[in-house]
């Protein structure tokens, strides 16, 4: 009985507060049958880690404008694993140079989004490597 | 079952999954219930609702610190509405609450209404208990923003919270009946903005012309104001008049034994749910799973039968006392 629906939180990490792309993509998922939780902007690493663990979120999205990604997007990643909750897929997005990809791929992120991706395309990627728990 | 002295220790991974397994049908979920209902009966389950944009998460925001203040734990059940095009659901009652993250004596929960209209989602009720065993002193549980009728919100409260918000309507729309019946207590929201003392007014009007019975032991809803959220000191003592006023009520209800009542109406509607849970939905599945209910349908666009016979029709297939 029942469907199993895919549970997205999108959130902001770090003083940023550019969330138009956030709020987009937020509406995206809705439209592509999601739940998506977003929390605002302006969120330390801990607020977020510990708001994914409450929603029982399958993935965290995490969108930073900033620059600050390289501290901040291994940081929520950490604390995720830190409190049992490692099978939480981290996938980040925004102005982000191809030099910094390997650190974030090797603190855990799973898919980094940068400019010039589309929507269809960001979706697909949920649809195809995301798995709603169970 | 590990899992269930897992949730009794306050486990936020494990209740927050076993929500969720039953926010999707799980039948393993339901199951667990059964182990979770008998250990239910210690939070004050508080209701807020109101129309959208009346200031709901940020009243709720502003409790859980009150609350907090006082040194009790607080679980928060926040419902959005799911599209009803795409299934999909947009979740922001949080952005409100966000401050009280990292705080282990706050959970806060989101769930989308997945088709259900009364204002609730269908697992609300489920989720109470679960907060309720985790041992949340107050679970505080947000509607999503309603109009004149989802009232679903009586049958899991102990203590129902209207807010308004001025210039919403005249007073045609007080004295209708719906929502305005069911508070126990009405929060007039911004009420720095013109016309909250005509609002007043009419819930005031609207309550002189209430029966008696309407007050249980007396206890007449009051009228509350809460100044703009912007101003912090007029509004954290708005706040802290709201949560007395939720505690007296409280002690309203356990001094003139009417507790009961309210646990009461809980149990016959959970009764009922559950019911439709085990009896009808596994007979609409059979009978969409074979393709009947679609020929049905088409058997009605045609005017071949009408809804009574058929629904007399499964009766008797499925109901041993059916005539």
């Amino acid at each position: 009985m029942g469907e199993k629906k895919i549970r997205v939180m999108v959130a902001k990490p770090g003083l940023d507060g550019h969330d138009r792309g956030a709020r987009v993509l937020s509406r995206c998922f809705r439209d592509a049958g999601f739940e998506v939780i977003y929390t605002g902007c302006h969120q330390t690493p801990e607020q977020i880690a510990s708001a994914a663990i409450q929603e029982d979120v399958d993935v965290v999205g995490l969108s930073c404008l900033s620059g600050a990604h390289r501290y901040l997007f291994p940081a929520v990643a950490k604390l995720l694993k830190e409190q049992g909750a490692g099978d939480i897929t981290v996938v980040g997005g925004g102005i982000i140079p191809e030099q910094d990809f390997k650190l974030l791929y090797d603190a855990g992120l799973k898919a980094i989004f940068v400019p010039g991706a589309t929507l269809d395309g960001i979706v697909d990627w949920f649809k195809t490597n995301i798995k709603p728990r169970d | 079952m590990e899992r269930v002295k897992k949730i009794k220790s306050g486990d936020v991974r494990t209740a927050s999954r076993l929500i969720r397994n039953l926010e999707d049908g799980m039948d393993e979920a339901r199951a667990m219930m059964k182990h979770i209902f008998p250990l239910t009966g210690h939070s004050h389950v508080i209701g807020i609702t109101g129309s959208p944009g009346a200031g709901k998460s940020t009243l709720v925001d502003g409790l859980v610190e009150s609350f907090r203040k006082k040194d009790k734990t607080v679980g928060v059940l926040a419902v959005d509405p799911t599209s009803p095009f795409t299934g999909g659901a947009i979740l922001g009652d949080r952005i409100r609450m966000q401050r009280h993250a990292e705080d282990p004596g706050v959970f806060v929960r989101s769930l989308a209404t997945r088709g259900a209209l009364g204002g609730l989602a269908k697992a609300v009720g489920d989720a109470i208990h679960i907060m309720d065993v985790m041992g949340k002193d107050i679970v505080l549980v947000e509607t999503v923003g309603t109009g004149q009728q989802e009232v679903d919100i009586i049958n899991h409260s102990h203590t129902v919270i209207v807010v308004l918000i001025p210039g919403m309507g005249d007073e045609i729309q007080a004295i209708k009946a719906g929502i305005l019946e069911i508070a126990d207590i009405f929060v007039i929201n911004k009420a720095d903005r013109e016309g909250s003392s005509k609002l007043r007014r009419e819930i005031m009007a609207m309550l002189d012309m209430a029966p008696a019975s309407a007050f249980p032991a007396g206890w007449r809803p009051p009228i509350l104001k809460c100044d703009n959220a912007f101003e912090p000191v007029g509004f954290t003592k708005s706040l802290e008049e709201m949560s007395q006023t939720i505690e007296n009520h409280y002690q309203h209800l356990v001094k003139h034994d009417l507790l009961g009542s309210r646990v009461h109406r809980k149990a016959a509607m959970e009764l009922n749910e559950a019911i439709r849970c085990s009896v009808l939905d596994p007979v609409l599945s059979a009978l969409a799973a074979n393709g009947e209910l679609e020929r049905m349908v088409e058997q009605l666009m045609k005017k071949d039968t009408d809804p009574y016979t058929l629904a007399e029709e499964i009766a008797r297939r499925y109901l041993k006392t059916a005539p």
